[in-house]
């Protein structure tokens, strides 16, 4: 019971996990960016895991009477980081799009190769 | 008039980040430039505004529309936060005033709008940083700054730039995502991000393990971003290949601000909070910090390229800021803090040297520099005043430094033998790097003299040589820094049992 309680925070680890070795693994670029995604997101889980109320519903007043709401905070914090990734992947995928144009390669020991001569 | 200084906390962040958009509007040759030096210099002032009410009144606090501060965005600039403002808006109007050539030179003129707006985005980001006294703001402006100093690097004319600055987006994405996932920690056990509040709400919280785990990921997370060994591999290439102008903005603040991160965190919230916190963080910081020392100095001493050498003795320099904050004690910390001042106008006016030194030689070599000091002999002279600061020479502001380490370290006893050898002998290899640098520009025959001497910017030669000076009028009278500092450290170890 514990360990389904506990459910999200599994995938939150797992998925941070699996991100972070495809950040370090991953020789091709556009999959290193790929993997820092991951391990974005895999942070998001964890965010609006914690604020999720048993049997709570979005927190808008309304005459229905529902008294349990989850916590709003950290889903708006989420949302920041949100745009915050988003903007990271963009501008990560710009400097490989120019590094394409620079050296014709996105794996990483070819521009090494490349820079080394 | 007096409604205004109220607001000057905001307005610190506000006004280079409201220009920046404007900047991209201005098409003209010079503009651009112009506005944003303007922003800069505006953001200057309110800083030492700031340093002054800081000094008069203690620390100012700043409600974002006046809704009380935990559960409104509190501003809080206190007297290390003022010392950093100092640095990060000193740094970018000493490089954007003396800069304009060189990045005329460096800089396509059809982009040069939008680097513009990327310089005072970063320049609004690490402000935000510093004045921000709540977790997730200082992870946002932590992004927003990150992300304006990519674009900063990449934006010069060396290809090589490209695969260091994904490196650096992909290492810094790191460290920001780790700061994330501790301060979700934290705010899972307190419900806070108020720091002050955090501070206060996790005295109260059962369960320790989970903010130890938020500790370890802060302080990692923040030890990637501020390149402390041996998680600097992002920062020589970067620091390398970046116009050189950005090289002086961000070698002189960007790894200082998220060492002030990692103190305000590690020292502010968690100190005295956690058990054995203090010993843990000392006996994770100092061996690293004695490493990040010996070895970035080690490495300078072989390095060829002069921005590479000044990279790697960086690095060394934020061994030294951490190795007086793992002591633990007032007076350690003071010398770290006043260290995080000197450091940045020694190395600042050093890049700034460099910078002026690309525009006659044909490279940044060792050998491409050979006999310069023959044909810009003021250039020269400013940059060895410069460089006697880092080594630490009494009468420069990098003495003053590393007597108050020195000193500090002196004050444990035996124990503390060890450090200050380190010390010494770190300092003596910084002579050895230094003076590889005097010997090819002094001694070194030169093999190209170009018929024609390149005009130098003027206005780069004054910045240069009011930042050389400023090395030695804090060496002579260094309370500004000092007192600022140890306000800083008794605040930061005021919290203590």
């Amino acid at each position: 019971m514990e360990f389904l309680g506990l459910y999200n925070y599994w995938v939150f680890a797992i998925l941070l996990m699996i991100g972070f070795y495809a950040v370090i693994a991953k020789r091709n670029l556009v999959k290193k960016l790929i993997g820092l995604s991951l391990f974005q997101t895999a942070v998001f889980l964890l965010y609006i895991t914690m604020g999720k109320v048993d049997g709570g519903t979005a927190p808008i007043f309304s005459d229905a009477g529902t008294t349990i709401f989850s916590n709003p905070l950290p889903q708006v914090l989420i949302l920041t980081a949100i745009v915050v990734g988003i903007s990271t992947t963009a501008l990560g995928l710009g400097i490989i799009v120019r590094l394409k144009e620079e050296y014709g390669s996105i794996e990483e020991h070819e521009i090494q190769e490349i820079d080394e001569q | 008039m007096n409604t205004l200084v109220a607001h000057l906390p905001a307005l610190q962040v506000v006004v280079p980040m409201i220009v920046a958009p404007l900047v991209i509007l201005l098409r003209p040759r010079g503009l651009a430039w112009a506005a944003c030096t303007i922003a800069s210099v505006l953001a200057f002032a309110i800083a030492i505004q700031l340093v002054q009410g800081v000094l008069a009144t203690g620390p100012v606090s700043y409600l974002m529309g006046s809704w009380p501060a935990p559960y409104g965005i509190e501003l809080k600039v206190d007297a290390l936060s003022a010392l950093l403002l100092l640095v990060v808006t000193g740094a970018s109007v000493f490089s954007l005033v003396g800069g304009r050539q060189s990045l005329d030179v460096q800089i396509d003129e059809g982009r040069q709008p939008y680097f513009y707006a990327a310089w005072l985005l970063a320049l609004a980001g690490f402000s935000g940083i510093v004045v921000a006294a709540d977790a997730f703001n200082i992870f946002v402006f932590m992004e927003v700054s990150s992300l304006a100093s990519y674009v900063l690097i990449a934006g010069g004319p060396d290809r090589r730039a490209l695969p260091s600055v994904f490196k650096y987006l992909i290492m810094g994405t790191i460290g920001a995502t780790f700061y994330l996932i501790g301060v979700g920690l934290i705010y899972m056990m307190t419900g806070t991000l108020n720091l002050s509040d955090m501070e206060v709400l996790i005295h109260t919280v059962a369960d320790q393990r989970p903010i130890l785990a938020a500790a370890g990921f802060i302080t990692v997370g923040l030890a990637l971003k501020a390149a402390i060994f041996p998680l600097h591999v992002w920062l020589p290439n970067a620091y390398t290949y970046a116009p050189h102008m950005v090289t002086a903005f961000l070698a002189a603040c960007s790894t200082k601000v998220s060492l002030y991160i990692l103190l305000r965190f590690d020292f502010f919230v968690f100190q005295g909070n956690l058990e054995g916190h203090a010993f843990q963080f000392a006996a994770y910081l100092m061996p690293l910090a004695i490493l990040g020392i010996l070895v970035g100095s080690a490495v300078a001493m072989f390095e060829k390229n002069i921005k590479r050498l000044l990279a790697f003795s960086s690095i060394a320099q934020i061994g030294y800021i951490m190795l007086g904050a793992s002591l633990v004690n007032v007076a350690g910390l003071t010398a770290g803090i006043v260290h995080i001042f000197n450091h940045a106008l020694a190395k600042g006016a050093l890049f700034l040297a460099v910078a002026l030194f690309a525009t006659v030689a044909a490279g940044l070599r060792l050998d491409d520099l050979n006999g310069i000091a023959r044909r810009m002999p003021w250039t020269f002279g400013a940059f060895v005043i410069a460089a006697l600061s880092l080594i630490g020479i009494p009468g420069t502001a990098g003495f003053v430094s590393k007597w108050y380490l020195i000193s500090a370290a002196m004050d444990l006893g035996t124990a503390g033998l060890p450090l200050v050898a380190v010390i010494l002998v770190s300092s003596l290899m910084a002579v050895v790097y230094v003076w590889r640098i005097v010997e090819a520009a002094c001694f070194g025959e030169a093999t190209d003299v170009p018929t024609s001497p390149t005009a130098v910017p003027p206005l780069l030669v004054a910045s240069l040589w009011l930042a050389a000076a400023l090395n030695i009028y804090f060496g002579l009278v260094p309370e500004l820094a000092l007192t600022l500092s140890g306000e800083a450290a008794a605040e930061l170890l005021g919290h203590l049992p």
